[in-house]
């Protein structure tokens, strides 16, 4: 047997469809957790981390001790922390001997790891350290911009891999409407090696500059850190595939006979039979009132196969 | 990169952490500048928190964080109006109802036509006799619903078995009642064992004074019975309410025993000897063919003598 198991209250509903996989993502909800142990510096960082983006992260504050995202049966209790905090980024930070200050990023699809990558954290400035003037001070949710400086971003796998998931972990939500005033940060990062990066974050001060275009002023305001690639885990190729499809509905056919010109505008192709001169039609016949029936029997049969002979349809081209 | 001198045997890296972080900051400074020239020839519309621009599609494509949603499979319905041709209306949800001259919903609560509102059923020639009209309308109601309820939750398993349930919705299995008729236990919550342990531990003779309290059990929360006392002076409600509940109680056993009060048997042969005698008293009277004995001697006391021979 089977029953129907429906909420029953609105706001769960609600909760639950919130949840609901769709068809368009706007953002992804970040989970901050800490391991065994964390080292001052990485409190510090992941709580920053969490001010950065306090409008769609889960901060834990409890240690985990069994969760070691890298090691096989260490990922089943932070999968079901994404599950429950419906959260698909992970920043997990912990501290020991072999690797001190270690801060693992990694992202989940459908609740199970996608991919990891393990960075060390040196030279770390927290946003206490910065002094500036507060009004420049980036809002919660602002939409950021990314300067990622450097051959090695697109060269070397490891940095290409770090760039993509700072990209999802910071880039907020997927906006299509942007407000011009609204712009007020940058994530700027720099390859330093072949696997070192230098990462930053800084304000933006939009100056007067003449022109319809600000003059752009960066102002730093932490945090700010060396980022070292330690492990990094990349996706099966058949789950990436999978992750990354889009809806079939959303995919734009292709328009046909429409031709856009930038200084004509919307150009279309029509395609017309050929005009026909004659008398198609026998409703249409004159029929003179006088004349005899024989003759305007004769004259109709010739309209009629005079009808027939153009039905055949001939297609040309008319451009506009 | 570094800065050799060989004459004193020394090397000067000038890519200072200081430096690193300049050049980067100066290097963001250009590709933002960048992205703003781009970003800032956008046409953009006029709002009072600031110019707005419509952005393209990100061509950095990004994964999904959950699997597309699978489109749900058609219900049995759907399918057989497709093959139909049967196409869906909208029907306004207001009906004017003509009985009571006010607009009512089509469905639901209050509807419009209801059969509960009609209090009289025209009875017809091929009715059975014995049968409730009204209970069979309900009754056949009830399994109209039933029936629905069936139908839906067929098509929910369908769309359960593609992964294309909806999100709010839930099959849970039930177990199999043995009977077919009982229902799932419900779990039974903290609470609700915790009443039960309770009342265990007053079963005891000295309810549940000397037993042993078990780690974590708390005192019952009501010790003693739930009594009610009626008030004791009497009047009119509530005062009144003993000497009803006394009624009631004796009204109860009277109903109870009332066929034993009246001897049903004894009764029918009382009332037949009476009848008996009756008759042979007219019929001897009213014989001319015997003599009358009895005529000439007058008794006294005719009813003192006809009572005696009754019983």
């Amino acid at each position: 047997m089977m029953r129907i198991k429906t909420p029953t209250k609105r706001r769960v509903k609600r909760e639950l469809d919130k949840r609901a996989p769709k068809l368009v993502e706007t953002g992804k909800k970040t989970l901050i957790l800490h391991g065994t142990k964390t080292s001052s510096v990485l409190n510090t960082l992941l709580t920053e981390i969490y001010h950065l983006k306090k409008d769609d992260s889960v901060k834990y504050s409890r240690r985990n001790d069994n969760v070691r995202p890298f090691e096989s049966g260490g990922e089943t209790s932070l999968e079901f922390f994404s599950l429950k905090t419906d959260c698909s980024l992970f920043v997990y930070g912990s501290h020991s001997k072999k690797r001190p200050n270690n801060l693992v990023i990694g992202r989940t699809y459908d609740h199970h790891i996608y991919d990891l990558v393990e960075l060390g954290v040196e030279n770390f400035k927290s946003m206490g350290s910065f002094s500036y003037d507060k009004k420049l001070a980036p809002q919660i949710g602002s939409k950021p911009f990314f300067a990622f400086i450097g051959e090695g971003f697109e060269s070397v796998e490891e940095l290409k891999h770090l760039k993509e998931v700072l990209l999802d972990l910071f880039h907020g939500q997927v906006a299509t409407n942007l407000n011009l005033a609204g712009l007020d940060r940058v994530y700027v990062c720099t390859a330093l090696s072949s696997n070192k990066i230098f990462f930053t974050h800084c304000a933006l001060r939009l100056k007067k500059s003449g022109t319809v275009v600000p003059r752009m002023e960066l102002v730093e305001v932490g945090p700010s850190m060396d980022m070292v690639v330690r492990r990094h885990r990349l996706p099966d190729d058949s789950l990436r595939k999978e992750a990354m499809k889009t809806a079939p509905e959303l995919k734009k056919k292709k328009e046909k006979n429409v031709v856009k010109d930038a200084i004509q505008g919307k150009l279309g192709k029509i395609y017309m039979p050929n005009q026909q001169a004659e008398f198609t039609d026998t409703k249409f016949v004159h029929k003179p009132k006088g004349a005899k029936r024989e003759w305007r029997e004769a004259k109709m049969m010739q309209a009629e196969v005079a009808a027939n002979k153009h039905t055949g349809k001939k297609l040309k081209i008319d451009s506009e | 990169m570094a800065e050799i001198d060989l004459g004193n045997l020394m090397a000067f890296d000038p890519h200072h952490q200081e430096e690193v972080v300049k050049e980067a900051l100066e290097q963001g400074t250009k590709l933002v500048q960048a992205v703003a020239d781009a970003l800032f020839s956008l046409p953009s519309t006029q709002d009072p928190d600031g110019p707005i621009v419509k952005l393209p599609a990100p061509t950095t494509k990004l994964p999904r964080s959950k699997p597309l949603p699978k489109p749900r499979p058609p219900t049995k319905w759907e399918v057989f109006a497709q093959k139909k041709g049967i196409q869906k209306h909208n029907k306004e949800k207001l009906v004017f109802d003509e009985q009571t001259g006010t607009w009512k919903r089509r469905y639901g609560y209050d509807r419009v036509n209801d059969d509960n509102d009609v209090p009289i059923i025209e009875a017809k020639a091929t009715d059975e006799p014995g049968t409730d009209p009204f209970a069979e309308r309900r009754k056949e109601k009830k399994s109209k619903v039933e029936k629905q309820e069936k139908n839906r939750l067929h098509n929910l398993k369908q769309a359960a078995k593609v992964g294309a349930l909806p999100s709010h919705i839930q099959l849970a299995a039930t177990a199999l009642p043995i009977t077919g008729t009982q229902s799932m236990h419900k779990k039974v919550s903290k609470d609700e064992l915790q009443n039960v342990a309770g009342m265990a531990a007053t079963s005891t003779a000295s309810g549940g004074k000397f037993d042993k309290k078990l780690p974590g059990e708390k005192p019952l929360k009501h010790e003693k019975k739930y009594r009610k006392f009626l008030p004791a002076a009497e009047g009119s409600g509530m005062g009144a309410l003993e000497k009803q509940q006394n009624e009631q109680i004796l009204n109860k056993l009277m109903s109870k025993n009332s066929h034993e009060i009246l001897n049903v048997e004894k009764a029918v042969n009382m009332y037949n000897e009476k009848k008996e005698k009756k008759q042979r008293k007219r019929g001897g009277n009213s014989s001319d063919f015997k003599p009358n004995k009895k005529s000439f001697k007058k008794t006294p006391y005719k009813g003192a003598s006809n009572k005696g021979k009754s019983k």
